[in-house]
């Protein structure tokens, strides 16, 4: 009862500090508003005459106090009449509150008065509301894009929220691009933003993409970085693409210049540069590699970075950047580094002369991208139903009597290895496990290492254990290859399901990573 | 094998390739001036003398498909795509810096 107490009270707090959230940002936009009205552009006065007697009497001709008189009856009919004055061209290219937003880039001569306006006219989309996402549409939006689409059918996860800045603690569970919008509305309200809460598939690219004039790639699968690099070849928008994993990053502008396929001038796309997808098993995602937040924060930063490069740049310039990959590796020195690409392939499936990427194409279905990069073949099935244990049955093996013979087991009864890496291994592991980690074992060389001795000196049956229940199973049957198994005498199986199974069926205080 | 038999290059490996290095993500080499066959020493060689050699990782198609550096590799010869300098064929000079990057998806 204790733990529910706790647990309401705590969902009470959140809310509180959700509703405390809203009260500022609704009371943020209300003075915005009025901030808004109360610039409303006042009637533009006529140049002096001084040939009219009027004005050389009015400026010159009377009394100081009477002049003041005039000025305070005008001022009061020109209250009167505010409301309802009509639009009248501005007197300034930008609005007042924007010269004061802009002001630090607007000096720059980078940017200026011209790179602001070509800024503001802008209408980019940001293609994933996550660790790339986030910072890049932050930046973008901070910076006065006119408009800003956001992408993704995600929802806030509570392991989301050390890298993907505009997402809260209060707004887990909510749709990735709503509250993405809360938190950029509250940064810049000048910036229209518009979602599309649904993910990205070959039939609705194109409608989606139409209308935007530079696409951000801060996708995470090799699928989707193919769509979104066809769709802005077809529709010749300049794509900025980046991702992350672990402590590294890259970064590409592609098709930039972004001339029609088959046009030697343009840019390569990614394609050119990755014309076959890699092996789904060499493909690791951040849940099953990990990454480090300001690593990805800082490629989605780059991402913006170039953006605005492109969004600003005169139309004139003619030179564009020559194509290069930035690599980034937290952890050398130097940092960055940029290497240079190739240009646009001659036989390029997407931007050549001979594409066979094509509108119609994308629009009937016929470009596979699931197929052509392949998925990992599961191998769910690997084990028979006797070599698997479901986590409940695991637990009565540790501390419970045995229905038929009445013994009491025990975790020593047993051999439980658990083959995570070492360093999730010692962020939480059950009682009593040995760690093998699953590289040692798949990096092996010849028959004897240490662990395959050790396990041989009992005669104990092994229970494997891993994280959800994949590797186990590769494990067990590396074991029973190795003869650990003792020609079938030793019973050696692994526990369904993982530790996200022992979690969910028998220990609920079981960590969750 | 004597100093004559052989180019010193650095090798480089980015984007996790070196988990199949064993962690290493730089190697001063010394790669055999010619080939099995006699040839001068290209670039497929020294994927070839790497995968023998160098890497200890048993997951050899992680690194190599088909006789070449497998789909998500980019090769950079002294920092420019492999495709400017000819691929495989590019034969590899005294003090070259080749380097091997996998492609990240993670977002
Ligand atoms: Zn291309």
């Amino acid at each position: 009862m204790a733990a529910v107490i706790s647990s309401l009270r705590k969902q009470i707090s959140t809310c509180e500090a959700t509703l405390e959230d809203l009260r500022h940002q609704l009371a943020e936009a209300e003075r915005i508003q009025r901030q808004q009205q109360k610039s409303v552009p006042q009637k533009r006065p006529l140049a002096t005459d001084p040939a009219s007697p009027l004005d050389h009497d009015m400026n010159f001709g009377v009394p100081d106090d009477f002049r003041s008189e005039i000025f305070a009856v005008l001022k009061q009919e020109a209250k009167a009449v505010e409301g309802t004055e009509s639009e009248e061209p501005s007197r300034w290219p930008l609005e007042k509150n924007e010269y004061k937003r802009y002001g630090r880039q607007l000096i720059m001569p980078e940017v200026g008065l011209q790179g602001q306006l070509r800024l503001k006219k802008a209408r980019i989309l940001v293609v994933g509301v996550g660790g790339l996402g986030c910072p890049a549409a932050a930046y973008l939006v901070g910076a006065g894009v006119g408009t800003l689409g956001l992408v993704d059918d995600d929802v806030v996860e509570e392991s989301n929220l050390h890298r993907q800045i505009l997402h809260s603690t209060a707004r887990v569970g909510m749709t990735k691009v709503q509250s993405a919008m809360v938190a950029l509305n509250s940064l810049n309200p000048n910036v229209k933003l518009l979602p599309h809460i649904s993910r990205l598939t070959p039939d609705t690219a194109i409608s989606t993409f139409k209308d935007y004039d530079l696409v951000l790639d801060c996708t995470d699968t090799p699928t989707s970085r193919y769509l979104i690099s066809d769709t802005c070849v077809l529709l010749r928008k300049t794509l900025v693409s980046a991702s992350a994993l672990r402590i590294d990053g890259q970064l590409m502008v592609l098709n930039n210049p972004p001339s029609p396929p088959g046009d030697t001038t343009g840019g390569p796309c990614y394609r050119c540069v990755f014309p076959k997808p890699p092996p789904p098993e060499s493909v690791v995602s951040c849940g099953d590699g990990g990454i480090l937040g300001p690593v990805v924060g800082v490629m989605g930063i780059l991402q913006a970075l170039e953006a605005i490069k492109v969004l600003t740049q005169t139309p004139a310039a003619s030179s564009v950047d020559p194509p290069s990959l930035i690599l980034f590796s937290a952890y050398s020195n130097p940092m960055f580094r940029s290497v240079r690409l190739r240009n646009r392939k001659a036989k390029c499936a997407a931007c050549s002369a001979h594409a066979t990427v094509t509108p119609e194409a994308l629009e009937s279905g016929s470009l596979d991208y699931v197929q052509f990069c392949g998925s990992v073949v599961s191998n769910n099935d690997a084990l028979l139903p006797d070599e698997r244990i479901s986590a409940q049955n695991y637990a009565h093996i540790r501390s419970g009597v045995n229905p038929f013979t009445g013994t009491v087991s025990s975790k020593d009864s047993h051999i439980l290895v658990d083959v995570r890496e070492k360093v999730q291994f010692e962020l939480c592991n059950i009682d009593g496990s040995v760690n093998v980690p699953f590289s040692t074992v798949s990096n092996m060389q010849g028959d004897e290492n240490d662990w395959v001795t050790q396990l041989r000196k009992s005669e104990k049956p092994i229970f494997v254990v891993c994280r959800l229940g994949n590797d186990s199973q590769v494990v067990v049957k590396k074991m029973k290859q190795l003869g650990l198994d003792a020609g079938g005498k030793r019973y050696i199986g692994d526990i369904r399901g993982g530790l996200r199974a022992w979690r969910q069926s028998v220990d609920v205080e079981f960590p969750e990573y | 094998m004597s100093n004559d038999d052989t180019i010193p290059i650095t090798i480089e490996f980015s984007g996790g390739l070196e988990i199949l290095f064993s962690n290493q993500k730089k190697y001063n080499l010394p790669l055999p001036f010619k080939d099995e066959s006699g040839e001068p020493a290209n670039v497929a060689f020294l994927v070839r003398h790497l995968c023998d050699n160098v890497m200890e990782d048993p997951r050899k198609e992680l690194f190599v498909l088909d006789g070449t550096v497998r789909p998500g590799i980019l090769v950079l010869i002294n920092e420019a795509d492999w495709e400017l300098e000819g691929e495989d064929k590019y034969e590899v000079q005294k003090g070259d810096h080749i380097m091997f990057v996998s492609t990240l998806h993670g977002g």
